[in-house]
């Protein structure tokens, strides 16, 4: 079976599981599962929604997927993407009278900068001092939130509002809305995510630096032994992942929000996760995970208001069961002797292992 | 010999068959049997189906047809513990000792994991006077001195192992298998293992041995059963065992030439050719440690000669490779791991030089930028990809070489006519440059490894264990692509625990012992005994 149709497999097997729950809280399953296609897919304005939810996973997807590639597990993007979305705002309010081409430019420069920074924080310290990067990208999330708080309510407070948020970025800075999709926060923004796709692709497949990380992440040996230079290899992977984490900048502050919101992302850098996950890091599969995470997300949302019993937190319920097919998928091919013959009899993806297995309890 | 009067016999396979969901068999009507108080030899190729058969002799694998007897009777294990609790015990390549317990406790552990009690195990207590006893008199018996009191860790490899066997026949075992028994062993104490086995042999113990060292087989054998893609090819008994060429024919299925005839040889290189690779005086020492990790390396590597560096693995050969692989990396660890990277009687760093650079500069990736080959021990965990297609693993290490990118792109044409070339001329199989590497068997992987490292023509070679694990047939090939290496100028540096290999191949060579460099020998003193006695640590 390929990698595609077991993603597939996967989604399908989480989607049923996730709602059947709804059966247990009373609601019709088929029913909210038309709810949930019907509020993404429904209309134009819900397309646009869905599109506008899938752009930052887009990005923190391409993150994880990268990390991934790379043998590292990258759980900064949340931090990464604060980061980045601040050093966009900031840059945007330090420079307001940059003409238009220059304007987002820079800012999402800024952006890419400033998750590039949280991301090679991480880089530096697993290389040099071998911390953990999944530690000390967690912890890095936690400063950032206090860092964005910090700067937000003290130095760049919007005065005519009470909520904690910047002041707006200038008109150049804005980027055109899509006019296929009106009233929705869907901006040009979402064709920077579709470049960044193929971008990371090539860069990963096509150049002898991905070949490095793609190297590291089969083997740390075999990448000191090639010359892929480990040390550095693992700075620049977390690095560039920070960066295309804090691209998401582009469509929050640059294409929708047009200011920086304390606490703006429901959890893109931990959904991105899941995104690269249901790819299993390939960063082509970014496209289709994202847009499935993106109309979960917009979906569930109208269940709060079209259902009696289930709330929008059943797609977390959902998302839960998707990666845990996800993984147990992986399960099957790993558990081994026993997996193989038990499980593989279901899956029939069963195959001989000949050797290495005798050494267990003979003695 | 010993056993052959007696025709009983102990174990006998009838007809076993396993065959695997996708209709590959790994036995395929094996029958062979083996007789009560002789040493039986099991060789075949890797995948040839030992460890199979062997599975099924301890219940960890079913046989899909035929059975199996035990004395006679039948038998079929339902897990390893049966098989011990019927007599049956396995001396395994890697010892399965706790290194920080001493001798005596290794056996009670052993004891109580297969000991039918009620008694919870966590509850029963040890007998560790009785079973004192019971070992000092096994001991005595069997001529396998031990001392049960020292931490196994602090034991030498040889008495490990005898502690292995002892570990069996307190359990009463008397059938014993030792799976690749003389793998990390020096020449002398592999003698002394095999009288140690005549003797258990001599007092009615039967034994099997899986080897691929075709000379213990000539030298020691009862009886042979050679397998060959999961059958039975032949089964033969003293006085009819067939010579080293004959097994070697059998194993493969077509005649192998071991000989590296018709290879040209031109004379070693005199003391002005050019000096390629250069050792002065390098030591390292562990702080802490009461043994250097390498003490004192000197040597060279001149353009048209093959430098072999023989040795009991864990002698310093790692040491040297890693050094190897990026000297730069390996400087830098040594100061952060607060070791000692120690320059006899001199004050700037020891002198190290590759292709006429200091080689302290260098890392992994500036070597690649040299004419520069190295072949690491380990093939699938530092040489290959093993997840990777065939075709991406000949660009391992070469990525940076305008050869393969160009404008910061890869040149995939460029790749894959190398390839396909690479894997033409040492004749990788099969020639699918997109199936994985770690799909291949040994030997295909390491005719990969070998074929790229070569494909630039590098002028200095670094090889590594080139033929572990790998199939005869293979073995063949990668011998004499070394030689004609050599033939063309380069200079070899070849490492390796199979002293065979080290004696036919190099020009020169030295022995690794506990960190020291002995040697060189060349010339007349480039024989068996004398650096079989350099690797036991004895000079002459």
């Amino acid at each position: 079976m390929t990698a595609f149709l077991r993603s597939l497999l996967a989604v399908v097997v989480g989607l049923a599981l996730g709602l059947a729950f709804t059966g247990f809280a009373g609601e019709n399953p088929l029913n909210v599962g038309r709810i949930l296609f019907l509020s993404a897919f429904g209309s134009q304005y819900d397309v646009g929604m869905t599109l506008a939810a899938a752009t930052p996973l887009v990005f923190t997807g391409l993150s994880v997927s990268l990390a991934f590639q790379a043998g590292l597990f990258n759980i900064g993007a949340e931090g990464q993407l604060a980061v980045g979305a601040l050093a966009a705002t900031l840059f945007a309010l330090a420079f307001p009278s940059l003409p238009w081409p220059l304007a987002p430019l820079g800012a999402a420069c800024a952006g890419f900068a400033g998750g590039a920074f949280w991301g090679f924080v991480p880089g530096w310290l697993l290389a040099k001092r071998g911390s953990h990067e999944v530690i000390s990208t967690i912890m890095l999330n936690f400063i950032a939130a206090g860092v964005a708080s910090y700067v937000v309510l003290y130095h760049v407070a919007n005065p005519e509002t009470s909520n904690p948020e910047t002041r707006y970025v200038a008109e150049s800075y804005r980027l055109s809305p899509l006019s296929a999709f009106p009233d929705t926060p869907a901006s040009v923004a979402v064709f920077l995510a579709l470049a960044a796709i193929p971008l990371v692709w090539v860069f990963l497949s096509k150049t002898p630096t991905g070949f490095d990380l793609r190297t590291l992440g089969a083997s740390e040996a075999a990448a000191l032994q090639s010359g892929a230079r480990p040390a550095r290899a693992k700075i620049l992977a977390l690095t560039l992942a920070g960066g295309l984490a804090g691209l998401v900048a582009v469509p929050e502050i640059l294409g929708s929000a047009h200011r920086f919101r304390l606490g703006f992302s429901p959890d893109y850098g931990f959904m991105g996760i899941a995104v690269a996950l249901l790819g299993r890091g390939h960063p082509l599969a970014v496209l289709p995970s994202a847009l499935l995470f993106g109309a979960l997300q917009k979906g569930t949302a109208d269940l709060d208001f079209q259902t009696e019993r289930v709330s929008r937190d059943i797609a977390a319920i959902i998302q839960a069961f998707v990666i845990a097919a996800v993984a147990a998928d992986v399960l099957v091919d790993r558990v081994g002797i026993w997996g193989r013959t038990v499980l593989g009899k279901v899956f029939r993806s069963s195959s001989p292992d000949v050797d290495g297995t005798v050494k267990k309890g003979a003695a | 010999m010993s056993g052959a009067a007696s025709h009983a016999l102990a174990v006998e396979y009838r007809n076993v068959s396993r065959r695997f969901d996708n209709g590959v068999y790994a036995n395929r009507n094996v029958s062979f049997g083996v007789a009560k108080g002789t040493l039986h030899f099991l060789v075949g190729e890797n995948g040839a189906g030992k460890t199979t058969a062997l599975k099924v002799l301890f219940g960890l694998v079913k046989p899909t047809e035929g059975s199996l007897l035990l004395h006679g009777k039948p038998f079929a294990p339902a897990s390893p513990v049966e098989a011990v609790s019927r007599g049956i015990g396995m001396v395994h390549q890697h010892f399965m000792l706790s290194e920080t317990e001493t001798a005596l406790d290794n056996v009670l552990l052993v004891v109580e994991s297969v000991r039918n009690s009620p008694v919870p195990r966590a509850l029963r207590p040890l007998h560790r006077a009785e079973a004192l006893q019971k070992l000092e008199a096994l001991a005595r018996e069997f001529g396998l001195p031990v001392d049960f009191h020292r931490l196994v860790k602090d034991l030498g490899v040889g008495e490990q192992q005898r502690l292995e066997i002892l570990k069996l026949l307190f359990l009463d075992a008397d059938i014993l298998v030792l799976d690749e028994p003389t793998a990390v062993l020096t020449p002398f104490e592999a003698t002394a293992l095999f009288t140690t086995l005549k003797r258990l042999v001599a007092q009615g113990k039967s034994v099997i041995v899986v080897t691929h060292k075709l000379r213990e087989v000539t030298a020691h054998a009862d009886a042979v059963t050679v397998l060959r893609q999961g059958k039975v090819v032949a089964s033969l008994v003293r006085p009819h065992l067939p010579s080293i060429e004959e097994l070697a024919n059998l194993m493969v299925g077509h005649t192998v030439d071991l000989s590296l005839q018709g290879v040209l040889r031109s004379p070693a290189p005199g003391p002005d050719a050019e000096v390629l690779l250069r050792f002065e005086s390098i030591s390292l020492l562990e702080k802490g440690a009461a043994k250097p990790r390498l003490s004192n390396v000197t040597f060279e590597v001149r353009a048209g000669e093959i430098v072999g560096i023989a040795g009991v693995e864990g002698n310093g050969q790692s040491d040297l490779l890693a050094l190897l692989t990026s000297p730069s990396a390996w400087a830098e660890s040594c100061q952060e791991a607060s070791r000692v990277l120690k320059n006899e009687g001199h004050k700037k760093a020891p002198r190290f030089e590759i292709l006429g650079h200091d080689a302290w500069t260098l890392d992994a990736r500036s070597l690649r930028a040299l004419s520069w080959g190295f072949v690491p021990e380990d093939r699938l965990a530092q040489g290959l990809l093993p997840d990777s297609p065939v075709e991406e693993n000949y660009l391992l290490g070469r990525q940076h070489l305008p050869a393969y990118s160009r404008f910061g792109f890869l040149r995939r044409k460029a790749l894959h006519a190398t390839a396909q070339a690479a894997s033409e001329a040492f004749d990788v199989r099969p020639r699918d440059l997109t199936l994985p590497a770690g799909s291949l068997s040994g030997g295909n992987q390491q005719k990969v490894l070998l074929a790229r490292e070569m494909a630039l023509a590098p002028r200095l070679l670094v090889v590594a264990q080139p033929t572990r694990g790998v199939d005869v047939g293979a073995i063949e090939v990668i011998h004499r692509r070394l030689l004609e290496r050599r033939q063309a100028g380069a200079g070899l540096l070849l490492v390796s625990s199979e002293l065979d290999e080290v004696l036919a191949l190099a020009d020169r060579v030295f022995v690794f012992h506990a960190g020291a460099l002995l040697g060189p020998f060349e010339g007349e003193r480039k024989n068996e005994t004398d650096v079989g006695l350099a690797m036991g640590g004895l000079t002459t």
